[in-house]
């Protein structure tokens, strides 16, 4: 088995521009997506994804023209997500050059939104993007519910059995947050991340709380997650890239070092 | 050079399209990209792209679907013998028949069939590996051809990106180019007289993808 574990930087994107700003030396322009894919592609990251935090609908056409320019002139995958409500907004996606698209609150209201884009664009290219808080009481079995719009709202529903269920339905990956976490720099929830994987034959990517690089060792061996996707610590420049899978692979994770 | 990009409504042409032109200057060959379905264009081209992202059945039907396409390429590809590099989905179409969602014949110019992977491992509990197979893998090359030229394969070589739950069971073994090993051996490079196909993205697998699409537009068959 020589496939490598993947480390995905994911930017926050606002009417096209960078929400925190990606703090390279090199960067001429911090709020530009495109400059940041660049930058990105060059360091070695082996996915990117853009999460399109934008406001108002009529704003969403600016993350098209990002994914067109980022697939102009970048040689690298793209996930793609953040407000995505129909088969028709994951084609227009694809079409501007994602390779992936991440679903959310969309497939939470109804799910049969997965099988549907499934079908249209095959399983590989639909990721479902679960925001997971943990709502069992201290000392009581693990429970973790799915939350949405930023993890505001619950939904009452549970983690493990939705994981199960978008994955029987065709997404291809799931992209897994830790609202617990998220923003924390403590780690991944690492027992969340673990049930997900464990329950589901789809790769599982892990989200939420990196602030070290061992938590992201810890993320694909404790938490057997297929890839790790962390914003601030590289963007900021706390930790490169490459220092990054250094890390991974002296830990004894199979990394891409071309 | 003339190079036809097929668009028949399958997703990702522009990072092919940009990736096939950087791909041109890297070899120093003055040509250009044509985007579409137009059978006259296909007649036209040196060389011709196949991308796809998507079902097999779905693309298969888009591409049945163009009035007077799939002539044009029998003709250019078949008959007048023009390289034909297919991608993905525009890998797995050149199979007698794909298993996605249901049985779809394909274009049946590399024998053989496209099913599901079903990747083994025996360290792992479940022994199942997690499909799709998703992200950067080696290359073992099977025999030599002119599109590998140059290109540093085997486990400690370059990486291409894959994104797939199928792949091309070739029916002859000389028609298998390359694998990757995921839970057993997955068809990576198909090529059979003038017609190769990668089942991973060449125009997302950085200096490995590169190089190949580089070598596809310089071999001359």
């Amino acid at each position: 088995m020589s496939l490598k574990t993947r480390i995905i930087p994911c930017l926050d994107v606002k009417d096209g521009r960078v929400v925190k700003g990606v703090n390279f030396v090199d960067l001429a322009d911090v709020g530009d997506p495109v400059e940041s894919a660049r930058a990105y592609d060059a360091a070695g990251a082996d996915e990117l994804c853009f999460l399109d935090i934008t406001a108002s609908h009529e704003n969403r056409g600016t993350i098209l023209d990002v994914v067109r320019r980022t697939a102009e002139n970048c040689f690298m995958p793209v996930t793609v997500g953040g407000g995505v409500r129909s088969v028709e907004d994951v084609r227009a996606l694809m079409l501007a050059g994602a390779d992936k698209v991440s679903i959310n609150t969309a497939a939470v209201r109804d799910r049969a939104i997965v099988g549907r884009a499934a079908e249209k664009f095959g399983a590989q290219a639909i990721v479902v993007a679960i925001d997971a808080k943990r709502v069992n009481a201290p000392g009581a079995a693990d429970r973790w519910e799915i939350f949405t719009h930023g993890g505001r709202n619950p939904t009452g529903i549970e983690v493990i059995e939705y994981a199960r269920a978008v994955a029987d339905l065709g997404a291809g990956e799931i992209l897994l947050t830790s609202m617990d976490r998220d923003g924390t720099k403590a780690g991944f929830d690492l027992a969340l991340t673990r049930a997900v994987a464990d329950a589901v034959t789809i790769p599982v990517v892990a989200s939420g709380g990196v602030g070290t690089l061992d938590h992201l060792v810890e993320g694909v061996l404790d938490g057997h997650a297929s890839a790790v996707l962390a914003a601030s610590i590289f963007h900021y420049g706390t930790y490169s890239i490459r220092e990054a899978k250094a890390h991974m692979a002296r830990a004894g994770i199979a990394m891409r070092m071309d | 050079m003339r190079i036809a990009l097929i668009d028949y409504g399958a997703g990702n042409l522009h990072s092919a399209g940009k990736a096939l032109m950087r791909a041109l200057d890297e070899i120093g060959v003055t040509g250009h990209v044509v985007l579409g379905a137009d059978p006259d264009e296909v007649a036209r081209a040196d060389r011709i792209v196949l991308p796809g992202d998507g079902a097999f059945r779905d693309c298969r039907d888009h591409l049945a679907a163009i009035d007077g396409l799939e002539e044009a390429l029998h003709a250019q590809v078949r008959v007048r013998g023009r390289p034909f590099l297919g991608i993905c989905v525009g890998m797995q179409l050149l199979a007698d028949l794909g298993e996605e969602r249901g049985e779809t014949a394909g274009l049946g110019w590399i024998p053989g069939r496209v099913v599901a992977l079903d990747p083994q491992s025996p360290g792992l509990v479940s022994r199942h590996l997690k499909v799709p197979h998703m992200g950067w893998n080696t290359l073992e090359a099977r025999r030599a051809h002119p599109v590998l030229d140059g290109l540093t394969l085997g486990p400690a070589g370059l990486h291409a990106y894959f994104l797939h739950s199928f792949h091309l069971l070739p029916a002859h073994a000389t028609d298998l180019l390359a694998t990757a090993d995921y839970g057993g051996p997955v068809s990576a490079i198909v090529g059979r007289d003038t017609i190769v196909g990668t089942q991973f993205h060449p125009e997302k697998s950085q200096r490995l993808g590169l190089k190949l699409l580089a070598n596809f537009l310089k071999w001359a068959p």
